[in-house]
C-alpha cells in the first residue's frame, strides 16, 4: 500500500459537491504536485490530508493509519503563513518543536531551531516578530516550523501564490534544495503549472470544479537539480508543460456553455471630449466609421 | 507606418528629503499604429511609472508624449486602462460600470446604440449572463473581465495594461489573455502592456522591451516577437523560437534581479529648474547591457 492513499474521496459542503471520487497514492520521499484553478477545491483537497476536514465518503491513509484529524506527523504550510504576532522568528518555531518533543532539554530545543533557521537562511532575522518580516521571509518561517516538527509528510497549500515573481522563484529554488537533503514526502498544491514541474516529480491535476477530480499523472522526468534557464532547451520539459496546460484549460473549457444570441456592435465612433460640446453638438449623432474618412480628405 | 504614439526623453523624478529619486530616465519609445508593445521588468523598475504618465494619471517631470500627433496632458477616456485590481465602483453593476464611460464618449448616440455597445463587450468577455451582477457576486476572474470590456467600450486610440492578471492564479490568466488578444484583434487596437510574466509578453507582443532595474530604469534589450496571428496559445508554445525567446527573457530578468544600482547619478540639467535645490553627484560609467 502506497504511503499517502485516498481512496474514493467525496466531499461536499451543503449542496454543493466540491470534490468527487479523488482516487490519490503517494509513495515515500515522492513530491507531488497537484496544480488547479482557484475555487477548484484545492484547498478542500488537502484539509482532507491534514485532518482538518473529513471525507464525506471513501477513506484517507497515512502509512496505512486512516486519518481522523490533524497530527504533527503532517507539517502544513499555508499560503497566509499562519504565523503568530506576537512572537519571534524563533519562538514561533520552538512552539511547534515543544509541542511534538516534550521531553526534550532546552539546550537541545534550542539547537534543533537553531538549525532549521539556520536551513531557510534567516538567521540574521531570528529575534525578529512577523510584522517586521517581508512576505518571503514569513513564508521561510512556516516552511522552517512545518519542517522542525520532523514531520513524515510536508503538506505546501500554495505555499508561494501571495508573493511576487522574483521572490517566489528564489523560494522555489530553496524548496527545492531542501527537499533534496532530506527527501521528505510532499504534496503541494499550486495553481501555477510551471512551479508544478520546476519542482516536483509527478504532477496531478484537478479538473475544474463544481465535483472536482483528478486527472491522469504526468511524470516529470527533468533532471535535478533542475534549472530554470536551461529546461527551455529541454523536450520533455516543452511537451509535459503543454499537456499539463492544455488538459487544464480543456477540462475548464467542457464547463462553459455557449451563448448563442446575434450581437450587434453599432458602426459609429466616440466623441473627443476634449473639442466643446457646442462645435460637436451641430452634429445630432455620432460619425460613422465611412464618414470619418471623408473628413480626413478634407483636413489634408 | 509611421510612429502613433511616441514617448520622448520620458523622464520622472520624485523630490524626496534625501534629494531627488529618480525613476525614470530618458525613456524612448516609439509604437506604430496597431502594435501590441509590453513593458517587461522587475517589481519597482518603473515601468509602471512610464505606463501611469502614459495614462495621463502621473504627472510628467521630463519629455513628452505624443499620441496620434497630439501632446498629451491629463488623462482622458482616448485611453482605455486595465489595472491590475479591476478598480470596479461596487454599488454599480458590471452593465452600469461599463455604460459609465460609454455614457462620456457616445453622448450623442442613442440610447439604443449605447445599450448595444455595452452589451456587445460584456458578452466578448464572456460575461453575456452575469450583466446585471455587481462586483462582489463576480469572481476575480470575472471582475478583469469587466475591466476589460469597460476599457474596450470606450473605444480608445490606445490601450494600456498595467500588470491586467497579476492577481489572477496561472490557469486564469491564460484564458483572460485569450480574451484579450481575440478583443485585440478585432479592434485593431494599439496597446501597451506593463507586466513581469515572461509567457504572458510573449504570447500577447509584437514587441517586448525590457526594461533595467529601477532606480533611473532605461530601456535594456528590445526583443520582436513574430509568432503569426491570430494566435492561438498551443500554436505559439510549439514555434520553434518560443522557448528560445522564453529562455532569454528569463536570463534577461535573472541578471538584472540582481544588479541594483546604489549609486545615484545627476538629475538632468534643467532640473530643478533653479538648480540650487540638489548637490551634482558624479556619473558611474555606464554599465553594458548584455544582449545575447
Amino acid at each position: 500500500m502506497a504511503f499517502l492513499e485516498l481512496k474514493n474521496v467525496s466531499k461536499s459542503f451543503g449542496t454543493s459537491s466540491v470534490l468527487k471520487d479523488i482516487n490519490l497514492s503517494i509513495e515515500k520521499g515522492e513530491f507531488v504536485a497537484i496544480v488547479g484553478f482557484s475555487g477548484a477545491g484545492k484547498s478542500t483537497l488537502i484539509n482532507l490530508i491534514t485532518g482538518l476536514l473529513k471525507p464525506d465518503s471513501g477513506t484517507a491513509t497515512l502509512n496505512d493509519l486512516e486519518i481522523t484529524g490533524p497530527g504533527p506527523d503532517r507539517g502544513v504550510v499555508f499560503q497566509n503563513y499562519s504565523l503568530l504576532p506576537w512572537l519571534s522568528v524563533f519562538e514561533n518555531i520552538l512552539l511547534a518543536v515543544d509541542e511534538v518533543n516534550r521531553n526534550w532539554s532546552p539546550a537541545k530545543k534550542r539547537e534543533h531551531v537553531e538549525k532549521y533557521i539556520a536551513m531557510v537562511n534567516l538567521t540574521p532575522a531570528r529575534d525578529k516578530r512577523p510584522s517586521e518580516l517581508s512576505g518571503g521571509m514569513r513564508q521561510r518561517v512556516s516552511v522552517a516550523r512545518a519542517l522542525a516538527m520532523n514531520p513524515q509528510i510536508l503538506l505546501l497549500d500554495e505555499p508561494l501564490s501571495a508573493l511576487d515573481a522574483l521572490t517566489r522563484a528564489t523560494l522555489q529554488d530553496e524548496i527545492s534544495r531542501i527537499w533534496q537533503e532530506d527527501k521528505k514526502t510532499v504534496v503541494m498544491i499550486t495553481n501555477d503549472p510551471d512551479e508544478g514541474i520546476y519542482l516536483a516529480d509527478r504532477i496531478i491535476p484537478l479538473t475544474a470544479g463544481p465535483s472536482a477530480t483528478l486527472g491522469p499523472s504526468f511524470v516529470v522526468k527533468i533532471p535535478r537539480p533542475r534549472d530554470r534557464k536551461a529546461i527551455n532547451h529541454d523536450l520533455h520539459f516543452k511537451q509535459l508543460r503543454r499537456d499539463v496546460i492544455e488538459f487544464m484549460l480543456n477540462s475548464r473549457h467542457d464547463r462553459h456553455v455557449s451563448l448563442t444570441k446575434k450581437l450587434v456592435l453599432p458602426d459609429i465612433e466616440p466623441e473627443d471630449l476634449s473639442l466643446p460640446r457646442s462645435i460637436v453638438n451641430r452634429r445630432t449623432r455620432p460619425l460613422r466609421k465611412s464618414e470619418i474618412k471623408e473628413e480626413t480628405v478634407e483636413v489634408e | 507606418m509611421s510612429d502613433y504614439c511616441e514617448l520622448s526623453n520620458l523622464t520622472k523624478i520624485y523630490p524626496t528629503p534625501k534629494g531627488p529619486a529618480i525613476i525614470v530616465k530618458d525613456f524612448n519609445l516609439r509604437i506604430k499604429k496597431g502594435e501590441f508593445v509590453t513593458l517587461i521588468g522587475h517589481s519597482g523598475c518603473g515601468k509602471s511609472t512610464v505606463l501611469s504618465m502614459l495614462a495621463g494619471l502621473n504627472d510628467i517631470t521630463g519629455g513628452g508624449i505624443i499620441l496620434a500627433g497630439r501632446e498629451l496632458s491629463g488623462a482622458g477616456p482616448d485611453r482605455g486602462v486595465v489595472f491590475q485590481s479591476p478598480s470596479l465602483l461596487p454599488w454599480m453593476t458590471a452593465f452600469e460600470n461599463v455604460m459609465l464611460g460609454v455614457e462620456q464618449v457616445f453622448y450623442t448616440a442613442s440610447k439604443e446604440e449605447r445599450r448595444e455597445i455595452v452589451e456587445y463587450y460584456l458578452t466578448v468577455v464572456g460575461l453575456g449572463d452575469a450583466m446585471n451582477k455587481k462586483p462582489v457576486e463576480l469572481s476575480q476572474g470575472m471582475r478583469q473581465r469587466v475591466g476589460i470590456a469597460r476599457a474596450f467600450a470606450l473605444r480608445p486610440k490606445m490601450l494600456l495594461l498595467d500588470e491586467p492578471f497579476g492577481m489572477l492564479d496561472s490557469l486564469t490568466r491564460f484564458e483572460l489573455q485569450q480574451v484579450l488578444i481575440e478583443l485585440w484583434r478585432k479592434n485593431k487596437i494599439t496597446a501597451l502592456m506593463v507586466t513581469h510574466d515572461v509567457d504572458e509578453a510573449l504570447f500577447l507582443s509584437d514587441r517586448i522591451v525590457c526594461m533595467t532595474d529601477g532606480p533611473e530604469a532605461e530601456v535594456g534589450d528590445i526583443l520582436e516577437v513574430h509568432f503569426p496571428r491570430p494566435r492561438e496559445r498551443k500554436a505559439v508554445m510549439e514555434h520553434p523560437d518560443y522557448y528560445r525567446l522564453r529562455e532569454h527573457l528569463i536570463e534577461f530578468l535573472e541578471v538584472h534581479a540582481h544588479k541594483h544600482k546604489r549609486v545615484p547619478i545627476t538629475p538632468p540639467e534643467n532640473w530643478p529648474p533653479d538648480g540650487t535645490m540638489f548637490l551634482t553627484r558624479p556619473k558611474p560609467a555606464a554599465e553594458p547591457v548584455t544582449n545575447q
